[in-house]
This record gives structure tokens, C-alpha cells and sequence, in this order.
């Protein structure tokens, strides 16, 4: 196997007039990782994970995401990534079912393949009671799942997750990460941004980043030995407040 | 006793967002809500800054009834909700002067009780509110809680979605606050927040799952807890989760959290059913509960 990795980033620079919000960031990213992406606010994360996810044009550097290159590619991107936000990632107003179909459509699925997906996904979440019911009257944790599930709908070799397991109960969280870790189990890499350092514990290598830069990346268990910290969030304080 | 809160229900049609709650908070404590979306942290806060009735039980705030003296109460609580609620198109500084005369009082009157919070975003105080960074409206929001100098603070989630060197910065903000002798009661989603509390109640659908000191809290825990690392954490998961002996598999950032059945626990027979099952690099040591670990075990269904 030539290319184990993801997603190759070099140089990857964003500049806003005279305002560089991502500064020469380089890492890869290997195939089936969890790989935990932070910063403080205003560090440039969202901005890098706009380039990677192919809907900002990066100002110089190279980058390539499932294989495609982010200047020309973005396209085929977008087709072979998942995305799921905590503050945007299913719409409150369809049923679950609807939301199920709505987005196989977008990723192109056939009707068939949406209804065999559907069917599965419905019966693995336990769903099957409330498929009818509109994703606005489900607790928070259920649609987190759902919405984990709908952003691999298309079996995506990716999946972006943003902020995903804020403010859900702790059992809840925990079912959360027992899916992403199922998936990763299976061959799908997870990118994970975050500022919540509890959700950064859970990566296989973690990477900060600091006024647009990456300051450091590896795994939490060498973060915290490199950092003499006793948790993920010291080690950030260490590296924020410098 | 500065808030009492006393067989409180509220329930939203078929929801019952409150479930007779109680609790009390003794002058100048710093009282942590501590709970999920969905506990019912803010219909609780909504009720006791009088901006929502109970459906039944009643409550006192600063000795005041939460029904009846309503007006009493607003002029001697602040309250900071869960969201961003100044004036958008007004400066940092049009903003704390609305709230000051609104309370029939001045900036310079209470400005040694703001003093700290507020020379942060001093420099930036012709600036809008709505163009302020998040941790700069944070720090605008509190300073104007506060400069009618209330008796008791309310924080509905005063850092959610703030990053670890805010949130930290707002936690010793705070506890400045409470030898100025202001009474808070704060809620929080993040458990790791817990231990700077004097006292907390963890809340889940509506109830109290437990109220006492953080440390108490975690003394409770009522079995030996085990932390278990091993190279593959989804099979290592998936393993402990067919342990017969098993009594709670929680992932917890690199280790998984284990609790067995039995009062005789033998970790030599779980690392050789773990060997038997492929796993490798196997650790288990006894670790100490978190609050996390308390609230995962009163929540179990």
C-alpha cells in the first residue's frame, strides 16, 4: 500500500487581506484514525476544516482529502466525505425518515440503496418508533446518533465531526463514541474539531492549533507526558496561555 | 438561606421539564446545576428570576417569593441566560450604562464590584456588542448582571461553547465574585466543572439525581472502579461489554471505565478472559470515581 493516509495537508496557508487565519499548517492523517482537531476560538480550525472539506479555496499549500487535491478536486471531495455539525446537521421540521431520504438524495444514492439504508439504520438505532415522528421532538442524544448516521449514509471514506458531543448527557456521549469508534473499526477516518478537551481524550493523535498554527500533535497519552499534565485541558492551557 | 426551592414542578404539555425539585443554597455559596441538555436547568432558572410560573410547589429568593414578590426579585438578582441577550447594536459601554440606569444606579456607584471583569474589555468599549468575540461578551454579559449589585447571581450555562482558556479565566472570575458576598447559582453540561462548586445537584430529565459537596458526591460511589486500557479500544469495549461479571463498560478517553458485579473481583481471570479474546497491551488498575462516573451510575436505567 502506497497511500495509508487520508489526508495529507503541507503547507496549507488561508490568508483574509492582511489577516492569516491559517499559517502553514502540515499533518497527515492516517486511514481509519480518530484524529482530534483543536484549537481556541478564533485559532483558524473552522477556517482549515473549510479548505479540507472543499468550501474555502485555500491561499497557498497543498492538501489532499480521500485522495483528491483541494485546489482542483473539490468536487470529488465533497462526494467522498461525511459532515456532521452539532449546530447544523438535520433538519427539525422533517421526520426521521424524511431526513433519511433527503440526504441519500444529495449523496446520490438510488432509491433502493436510500430504503435498504434506511431500513438499517432505523433497526440499529432503535428508531423504528419515532421514524415517523420530526427530528425537532427527539432528545438531543437520539439525533446526534441519527445524525452521525445520516453523514455516513453514503459510506463515506471520512467523516468530519464539528463540535459533535456538546451538552449531551454522559451515557449518551459515551453510545456516541462507541459509533465512531465502530466506524474507524472499519476502515472510515474521523476528523474531529473540537474545543471540548473531554471529547479530545477519546482520539487516537490529537493536533492544537494557536493563532493559526499548529503548536502540537500527537497522542494524548504523549501530550500529557511531553506537557507533565494531568489532563488533555492542562495541556491546552499550557500551550494557549504559552 | 438565600434560595430555597421547595417540591418545584413545571411541565410543558406532555413534558415534564421539572420534577419536584428542592433544594437550598446558603448565602455566599457557589451552587453548581450540573446536567445535560434537557435536565431542565434553565425552566429552573427561568422560575426563580420569576420570568415563568411553576405549576406547583413554590420557592424564596433573597427571602423574597418568587410568585408573589416578584418585582423585589428583579431588583435584587442578576441573570445571565444561556444565550447572548444584550443589545446587539449598542457599544460595551451604551450597553452597561442602559443596565445601570434601567436599575436606577450609575457605572461609578458599583464599578469596584465590575472593576476586574470589566477593565478586559475596557479597550474595546466604543466597540458594538454584537461585533465582540464570544469571550469578550461573556465578560460584557456578567458586568452587566452585576452592576445593579444583586444579592443573588444567576449563570444559565455561562460557558458553553467557550474554549478551555475562557472558560478557566470565567471560573476565577467567579470565585472572586463570591467573597465580594454575592450567592451563585450556575449550571453547567460539563461535569469537569463540578469540582469548582461548594455544593452541586446533578439534574437529568426534570430530577435530582443527588445534591452535596463535590467531593462527597464522589465518595459516594458505591463500588471499587476500574480503569482497563488495552491496543484496540472498539474490541476492548466489545469484550468487557461480554463479560458475564460485567456491571458498567464506559468508554473514558484512552482507558474504559469497569465496575464488576461481584464484591471479590479478581483482575487476573478479566485479563485472561480479555487475552483469550485477541486483546493485547492489557492494563487494569483501580482508579479513583470521577463525577462523571457518579452521574453515569445514578442515570443508569
Amino acid at each position: 500500500m502506497k497511500n495509508e493516509n487520508a489526508i495529507t495537508v503541507s503547507e496549507l496557508t488561508k490568508t483574509f487581506g492582511t489577516f492569516t487565519a491559517v499559517n502553514a499548517i502540515s499533518f497527515e492523517v492516517k486511514k481509519g484514525e480518530i484524529f482530534g482537531f483543536l484549537g481556541a476560538n478564533g485559532a483558524g480550525k473552522t477556517t482549515a476544516m473549510k479548505m479540507l472539506i472543499g468550501i474555502l479555496k485555500p491561499s497557498s499549500g497543498q492538501a489532499t482529502v480521500a485522495g483528491f487535491d483541494v485546489h482542483t478536486e473539490s468536487e470529488a471531495i465533497k462526494r467522498n466525505i461525511g459532515y456532521m455539525s452539532q449546530k447544523f446537521a438535520l433538519y427539525d421540521d422533517l421526520t426521521v425518515r424524511e431526513n433519511i431520504t433527503f440526504f441519500g438524495g444529495i449523496y446520490g444514492l438510488s432509491r433502493k440503496r436510500i430504503q435498504e439504508k434506511s431500513k438499517q439504520l432505523i433497526e440499529d438505532l432503535g428508531l423504528g418508533a419515532v421514524g415517523k415522528s420530526l427530528v425537532g421532538s427527539l432528545p438531543l442524544g437520539w439525533k446526534q446518533k441519527l445524525a452521525f448516521s445520516v453523514a455516513m449514509l453514503h459510506d463515506p471514506q471520512i467523516v468530519f465531526l464539528d463540535e459533535p458531543t456538546g451538552g449531551v448527557d454522559p451515557i449518551t456521549r459515551r453510545q456516541f463514541w462507541e459509533m465512531i469508534y465502530k466506524a474507524a473499526h472499519a476502515g472510515t477516518t474521523l476528523f474531529v474539531t473540537t474545543h471540548y478537551m473531554d471529547e479530545a481524550e477519546y482520539c487516537n493523535r490529537v493536533s492544537i492549533m494557536v493563532n493559526g498554527k499548529i503548536e502540537a500533535l500527537d497522542t494524548p497519552k504523549n501530550l500529557k507526558q511531553h506537557f507533565e499534565a494531568a489532563t488533555m485541558n492542562d495541556v491546552f492551557l499550557k500551550l494557549a496561555r504559552g | 438561606m438565600s434560595i430555597q426551592v421547595h417540591e418545584i414542578y413545571k411541565s410543558y404539555g406532555q413534558v415534564n421539564a421539572l420534577d419536584n425539585i428542592s433544594f437550598e443554597v446558603k448565602s455566599g455559596e457557589l451552587f453548581g446545576l450540573i446536567g445535560p441538555d434537557g435536565a431542565g436547568k434553565t425552566t429552573l432558572f427561568r422560575i426563580l428570576t420569576t420570568l415563568l410560573l411553576p405549576d406547583r410547589g413554590n420557592a424564596r429568593v433573597a427571602g423574597y417569593d418568587v410568585v408573589r414578590d416578584l418585582n423585589a426579585i428583579r431588583r435584587h438578582v442578576g441573570y445571565m441566560p444561556g444565550r447572548f441577550s444584550l443589545y446587539q447594536d449598542l457599544t460595551v459601554e451604551e450597553n452597561l450604562e442602559f443596565f445601570a440606569t434601567i436599575f436606577g444606579t450609575t457605572i461609578a456607584e458599583n464599578y469596584d464590584l465590575i472593576k476586574d471583569i470589566y477593565v478586559q474589555i475596557e479597550p474595546f468599549k466604543d466597540r458594538r456588542a454584537g461585533k465582540l468575540s464570544g469571550g469578550m461578551k461573556q465578560k460584557l454579559a456578567l458586568s452587566c448582571a452585576l452592576i445593579h449589585r444583586p444579592k443573588v447571581l444567576f449563570l444559565d450555562e455561562p460557558t458553553t461553547g467557550v474554549d478551555p482558556v475562557s472558560r478557566k479565566e470565567f471560573w476565577e472570575m467567579l470565585k472572586r465574585l463570591q467573597e465580594k458576598d454575592i450567592t451563585i447559582l450556575v449550571s453547567t453540561p460539563y461535569m469537569d466543572e463540578a469540582a469548582l462548586c461548594d455544593q452541586i445537584a446533578l439534574m437529568q430529565d426534570g430530577k435530582i439525581l443527588e445534591i452535596d459537596t463535590p467531593e462527597a458526591i464522589v465518595r459516594h460511589y458505591p463500588k471499587p472502579i476500574y480503569k482497563v486500557g488495552a491496543h484496540d479500544m472498539y474490541l476492548l469495549i466489545e469484550t468487557l461489554k461480554a463479560y458475564p461479571h460485567r456491571h458498567s463498560v464506559y468508554p473514558f478517553g484512552e482507558y474504559v471505565h469497569y465496575t464488576d458485579t461481584r464484591m471479590d473481583f479478581d483482575s487476573g481471570e478479566l485479563q485472561t478472559f480479555l487475552e483469550a479474546h485477541n486483546l493485547s497491551e492489557i492494563h487494569i488498575e483501580e482508579t479513583a470515581p470521577t463525577i462523571e462516573d457518579t452521574f453515569m451510575e445514578l442515570a443508569k436505567p
